[in-house]
Parts: C-alpha cells; structure tokens; sequence
C-alpha cells in the first residue's frame, strides 16, 4: 500500500515505483496476520506488502502496536501468516533482538561457533571462521570472555558474530541497538553499516529512533498502528558517507516524525 | 578518529574496569575468618546452651554435658566401628542416591517433552514430595521384605520428584528469546535439548538435586531405623543400640555424625551451585565479596 503524502521535503521523495518484480530478498505480498486468545482476535498486520532487494537496507518505524516484532517473526519463519505470502526466495535468514540472547553458559566465541555447529559446518573449520567472525565485529580478543563480562555494545556484537554464522543473506533486526547508549549506538551504526557493505546483506530493521532510521536507510518504510500497515514509504537516497547529526539526516528524520505523530494522532481524540 | 580505533578503546573502557588479585596467603586466611567465624559462634552457643542446662540437674540420670558427649565422640573414632557404620550408610546413599538421580531425571525429561504425560504426572510429583518418607516404609517392607531394597525403595520415592521437578521447572524457564534465538539459529529437535533447553535448566536442576539428597538423606536414616537388616550396622543402626542401652552420650554422638554429613554433603551442592551462577553471570560480585 503507498500513500502520497503531502509533507514530503526536496531532498525525500515518496517511492513512486511501482511493486519491484525483479530481485527481490524478501517479498512479503498482502501479509495478514491475526492472533487469537480465546474469543478475542488481534489483527497484527493487515495486507502488508513490501519488498527489500538485494544489498538493500530498509528499515521500518510505526508507533507501539504496529506488528514490527510480527513481521519479522513471519520474515525468520518462526511464524505463519494468516494470510497472504512471504518469500524469501530460500535465502537463509539471521535475526537479531533488542537483547543480546546469547547463551550465558558459554563463552562468547562459544556462542558463535554453537550456530556454526548448528548449520553444519565441520569441526576443522569451526575455530577460524569462528576467529574470523569475531574480526568482523572486532572483538578478537575477547572470545572467551562470557557474556555477562562484556558491555552491552559488545555483547550487541557478538549477537551480530552469531548471526553471521548462520551464513544469513537477510539480517533481520529488531531494534538491536535500543538498550544502548548514543555513543555506542553511533560507533555501531559505522560498524553495522561497514559489514553489511563488505558482505552485501540485506537488511530489515526495526526502530523506534526515526534518527537511526534516517542515519542507516536505504529506504523507510512507516507503519500504521493497530492493524499494522504500511502507509508511508521513503527512499532516502545516499550522498556519500551519513552521520547521525548532519543536516541531511536532520531533515528525513524530521519528516518521519511528522509522520508519525499524524499516525499517532489518529488514535487520540 | 576511525571509528575502529574509538570502538577498541571504549570496549577496553568498558571491560577493563575489573582487575584480577593475585593470590596471597594473607587474603585467603582472611576470607577463610571471615567465613568461619559466625558458624564457630554458633556453635559455641549451641554447647554453652547445652552445659547451662545440663548445669541446672534438669534429666541428670541421662542427659550429659557436652564434655562427656564430646569425649565420647572421640573415643567412638578411635574405634573402628564408628567409620564401619559410616561406610556402611554411605554405600547405601550412594546406592540410593544414584538410583533415584537415574529415575528422576528420566521422569523429568518425559514430563517435560511429552505434554500428555505432564498433564497425567505433574501433580502426583509434587504431591509425592509431600509424602513423609516414614511413612512408606510398612509398603516398602511387604513388597521388598527386611533389607537394603526397602530403603533404597524409600529414597527413591522420597527424592527422584524433587530430581524431576528440578529439572520439569529448569525446562519450563527456559527463557522464550533465548528458544527463538535457538531456532532461528536452527537448533531443534534434539539439538535443542542438547545445547540449549538442558544447559539453561542446569541451575533449577542442580537445586532439585540438592533438595533430593535432604529427602534422600532423611529417608536412609529413618530406613536405618525402622528396616531391620542382617550385616554390618550403620549409623542408624548404632543409634538404635544407643537407644536400647539408654546411652546419651552414644546416642548424641551419632546424630552429630550424621547432622556433620548432612552439612559437609549439602555444603558441596552449595559450592556447585555457587560455582555455576557465577560462570553464567548470575552473582553479584558485590554480595560475594
């Protein structure tokens, strides 16, 4: 669903487009999902439809009610819409939560290499792609810390080694960096952004931060609240490298708030 | 500045806050103090209490100061007939314990995988905890006649549902993201058992497995007590022949064996325990010291 919108910026154009048919990672095609406890039924997400291609970085904003957790549940396959479709094409899937969820009995480098293990690869090979993972998010030295003895930006880390262990195509990201201090946030906004360039990931993020959206996007999608849907689409082009408090991202993260609290106000008086 | 450089630097701000002491005599001896010093006033009080009463004449055909007691706790580990009975019970803990550890973990895991089953058994486990252990023992005896079985039958009885309900509750608590980040990570099955669902239940385990050696514990020596058996006497066993003599002093120098046990063995659970939630992050270093 596209909605035009009337408070669009100069430099922040509404997606024109039409659907893409070409190479699409996820393609999500009028996604309902509706839970039942007893005899009262929540409609999550009503006909959502969305698309991310291939290396690109979308993330998505809405208010409290809005299915974010949903949709990534339905993305990872961890559970089935009600209706309509989601494919991913058989690309693997990694997800990442707000909290960390590492296994706290095991090391950090044990962590990593548990999702190795899981996914087959031989023991042999385990230990270097295992040091390797942990390169990448730069905690060489710290695989055998447990998770408890780190920080919370490096356990955010670890959680990330992890889910690049499972060889995923499509990070799937729920609001990973929301515990986190504004310093860290930032160092790992470079770091995030490095990875997924040097490992052409496609990226759906959730956020609740509309300047974290505006920092990272390719493209932002905005949903309603309670049915989710999506009602506002943003490509947010790149000039070059973004930081959190230049100009440019100011001024989308300003029109995302607009947005937003239009959303919000529906639910008011 | 590139942005790996201030990452690597914060990341050591942030760890690096805690150093290792070395280790010195000094500290240890300290520790140990500090550690020992309200059990020994405890039980200083406890004998101080004791030889006051006794002071007082109060029972004085029978009931003897702790001096006497003391002393002929001592002469009892002189003899070899006190460490006999000793091994004597502990085989048969051993024995015991085992087996129930075996049966209870079993049930556990059945319990835990199999919904019907939860829904058939959950109940009659924590009931069975109820159960005074003594009170299985005319059962026991029918069905296993005079002898070690009977008593091993009772610990059995008295300690696999706390086994199994440790673990039943170590499942249960398995924490909801850590299951979703397993199965994204494609753990199922047994797998995920194997490197998720068990090590997360290994604290609520490790507490069922305390509490199944008190239960254990208790029913031996009432078994000890109540089953007669042909062969080397145990420790409860010597109690009764104390009981028969009217021997006070006998009689108090068995059941401070067997409460030392009961504190030595428990004391291992504890230090495993402690052991466990400090690898995993769950001890507050403040507390600790």
């Amino acid at each position: 669903m596209r909605v035009s919108d009337e408070q669009v910026t100069p430099e922040l154009a509404t997606t024109g487009r039409p659907p893409a048919t070409g190479s699409a990672a996820v393609r999500l095609t009028d996604v309902s999902k509706v839970y039942r406890t007893g005899r009262t039924e929540l409609l999550a997400l009503d006909g959502v439809s969305l698309t991310a291609a291939d290396g690109e970085f979308v993330c998505i904003i809405g208010a409290s009610g809005c299915g974010k957790s949903t949709l990534l549940n339905l993305v990872a396959g961890l559970d089935k819409p009600t209706a309509g479709q989601v494919d991913t094409g058989g690309r693997k899937v990694g997800l990442m939560f707000q909290e960390p969820a590492l296994f706290p009995w095991l090391t950090a480098g044990r962590n990593v290499e548990l999702a190795l293990r899981a996914r087959g690869v031989p023991r042999a090979e385990r230990r270097a792609q295992t040091a390797e993972l942990l390169e990448t998010v730069r905690l060489s030295g710290f695989g055998d810390k447990r998770p408890h003895e780190l920080s919370g930006g490096m356990r955010q880390r670890v959680a990330l080694a992890r889910a690049l262990a499972q060889n995923a195509d499509v990070l799937l990201m729920d609001e990973p960096f929301g515990a986190l201090d504004a310093m860290t946030r930032d160092l790992l906004h470079d770091e995030l952004e490095r990875i997924c360039a040097q490992r052409s990931l496609t990226v759906l993020f959730v956020t609740h931060n509309v300047r974290e959206a505006a920092r990272l996007s390719d493209r932002v999608l905005v949903l309603s609240s309670r049915p989710g849907r999506v009602i506002a689409e943003y490509d947010v082009p790149r000039r070059g490298p973004r930081r959190i408090d230049s100009q440019e991202v100011a001024q989308v993260a300003a029109t995302l708030t607009d947005r937003l609290r239009e959303e919000m106000g529906r639910h008011g008086y | 500045m590139a942005t790996d450089q201030a990452l690597h630097g914060l990341d050591n701000l942030e760890v690096g806050l805690t150093t290792k002491a070395g280790f010195s005599p000094a500290r240890l001896a300290r520790k140990t103090w500090a550690a020992a010093w309200p059990k020994l006033l405890a039980v200083a009080l406890v004998l101080v209490i004791w030889q006051l009463v006794h002071l007082t004449g109060w029972k004085n055909l029978v009931l003897k100061g702790p001096g006497t007691v003391l002393s002929d706790l001592w002469q009892l580990a002189q003899t070899g007939q006190l460490w006999a009975a000793i091994g004597v019970t502990m085989r048969r803990a051993v024995v015991g314990y085992v087996v129930a550890l075996v049966i209870g973990s079993l049930i556990g895991v059945l319990v835990a995988r199999i919904p019907p089953l939860r829904a058939a058994l959950g109940s009659i486990i924590t009931g069975l905890q109820t159960m005074p252990s003594i009170a299985w023992y005319p059962f026991a005896i029918i069905l296993f006649a005079q002898g070690t079985a009977a008593i091993v039958f009772v610990m059995v009885m008295g300690a696999a549902p706390s086994i199994a309900n440790g673990l039943i509750t170590g499942v249960d608590y398995t924490p909801p993201l850590l299951l979703r980040a397993g199965r994204t990570m494609g753990l199922h099955g047994l797998a995920l058992y194997r490197f998720l669902i068990l090590p997360a239940s290994l604290p609520a385990y490790v507490a069922g497995l305390k509490q199944g050696w008190a239960f254990a514990w208790r029913s031996l020596m009432a078994g000890e007590l109540v089953v007669s058996i042909v062969g080397p006497p145990g420790l409860g066993v010597l109690l009764n022949t104390n009981q028969s003599n009217l021997d006070f002093a006998g009689a108090t120098s068995v059941i401070i064996v067997i409460l030392i046990i009961g504190i030595v063995v428990d004391m291992i659970f504890t230090k495993a325990d402690t052991a466990l939630r400090r690898r995993r992050g769950l001890l507050d270093p403040a507390v600790l010291g």
